[in-house]
């Protein structure tokens, strides 16, 4: 079996353990965890795609390669959005859940020890 | 051998993929996600994605494997009551029939026989000569998909802007994180002045590399943005105030260069990152040397977080 196969086989495995993490941990912070071993796991299926194309005596296509070098860094981006946005609600609500049924967080309070 | 060898990079990937997702405690499973990016890079490099590699290691496990740890550190104390609220046992079970049944869907697309693979390989060699770069990837980047680099630039600027938006009223424009301060004589505070220099160097060099072998501004950014990080976590260097106008400058610096350039290329070239005759490999180091410094202290930001602290402490 070529590589590009057995790891493309690895990678639809991780999508499924990712997605399996991501409807089952209830913190906000595993869900971000497993999104981005789904991520991770779609960018080597894509990479398993750039192998199978591979021609010339190159070791790979590039151009799906350069795409997964954007798609990183893109997706690093927004795991730091989500990540800062996640610390914003703990600071403000001194709870991070997603229960729609939570109850309302106490008015603010002035932070007065922190502004010390 | 090597199949024996992919074999076991992709076990290891599928158990640390595993313990990511049901480890109990949050610290463990994010340690165990930043060993998972280091063992995928080796998957990349038998994929035969030096490139993708590199920045698998620096963006992928590095710095998101450290956004995650801080964060982790940070909500540890809610920890308890979100655990409270695990689903029960039908909810995991058609959880797993949906994630099994993507699994499989992904894995038939995958063993589907095909005929032979459809490839740009020889479009990219038959144009390469043009840009004047070796490295392929390099010239996918930034000559025949230069407007895919442009908009990625601009996404780690909006990324910016989420995160600096989520600052507090009171600390508007000030400073993110809280200011570090470590042991003088400590290891850290040793080791933040022993590794910059040398990461610099790195850093500088995997970038300029970047035009003929594997490498490229992503991954050197990266290096020179996790020095930066260093020694700010040891205390020697201090985030900037997020309002100051000159770091504004820096950071759109290399985006609006490219701009420019592109714009230039609708002029004399006919088209937007168009370049012309042999100008190629001079516009291409211009956009990357004025990106490198953009990129690094945009990472290097994101990193920082939010501001916590007003300008003047």
């Amino acid at each position: 079996m070529s590589a590009a196969t057995l790891l493309g086989l690895c990678a639809a495995a991780l999508v499924g353990v990712g997605v399996y993490g991501f409807i089952v941990n209830p913190q906000p912070l595993r869900k971000i965890l497993a999104f981005n071993v789904v991520g991770s796991g779609v960018f080597l299926l894509f990479g398993a795609v750039a192998r199978r194309g591979a021609a010339l005596g190159w070791g790979g296509d590039p151009v799906p390669q350069a795409l997964l070098i954007t798609g990183i860094v893109v997706a690093f981006s927004a795991t730091a959005l989500a990540v800062t946005l996640l610390l914003r609600l703990a600071d403000e609500a001194d709870s991070v859940t997603l229960a729609s049924d939570a109850p309302a967080p106490a008015p603010a309070e002035p932070h007065a020890a922190r502004d010390a | 051998m090597i199949d024996a060898l992919n074999a076991g990079i992709a076990l290891l990937l599928l158990g640390l993929a595993i313990w990511t997702i049901v480890a109990r405690d949050t610290f463990a499973a994010i340690v165990g996600y930043v060993a998972y990016g280091l063992l995928l890079t080796l998957a990349w490099v038998a994929l035969g994605g030096v490139d993708v590699a590199l920045t698998e290691a620096a963006i992928g496990g590095g710095l998101t494997g450290v956004l995650l740890l801080r964060a982790a550190a940070q909500l540890r104390r809610t920890e308890a009551a979100s655990n409270a609220e695990r689903p029960g046992l039908p909810m995991r079970l058609a959880a797993a029939i949906v994630a099994g049944g993507v699994a499989v869907a992904l894995a038939i697309v995958v063993l589907a026989p095909a005929g032979p693979a459809p490839t740009l390989v020889p479009e990219v060699a038959a144009n390469i000569a043009a840009t004047g770069v070796g490295n392929p990837i390099t010239a996918v980047l930034l000559a025949f998909r230069a407007i895919d680099t442009l908009l990625e630039a601009i996404v780690l600027l909006f990324a910016l802007i989420g995160v600096w938006s989520l600052a507090p009223d009171r600390v508007w424009g000030g400073r993110p994180g809280p200011r570090y301060r470590a042991d003088p004589d400590g290891t850290l505070a040793y080791l933040a002045r022993l590794l910059p220099p040398i990461g610099i160097i790195v850093g500088v060099y995997i970038f300029w590399i970047g035009a003929d072998a594997p490498g490229g501004k992503f991954q050197g950014a990266t290096i020179l943005a996790a020095m930066w990080l260093l020694a700010m976590m040891a205390g020697l260097a201090d985030a900037p105030p997020v309002g100051r106008r000159r770091l504004r400058a820096a950071l759109v610096a290399g985006p609006v260069v490219f701009i420019a350039v592109g714009a230039a290329g609708v002029a004399t070239a006919g088209a937007f990152l168009a370049y012309p005759e042999g100008l190629a490999k001079p516009l291409i180091l211009v956009i990357e040397w004025a990106l490198l410094p953009s990129l690094a202290l945009t990472l290097g930001l994101i990193m920082a977080g939010a501001p916590q602290r007003p300008e003047d402490r």
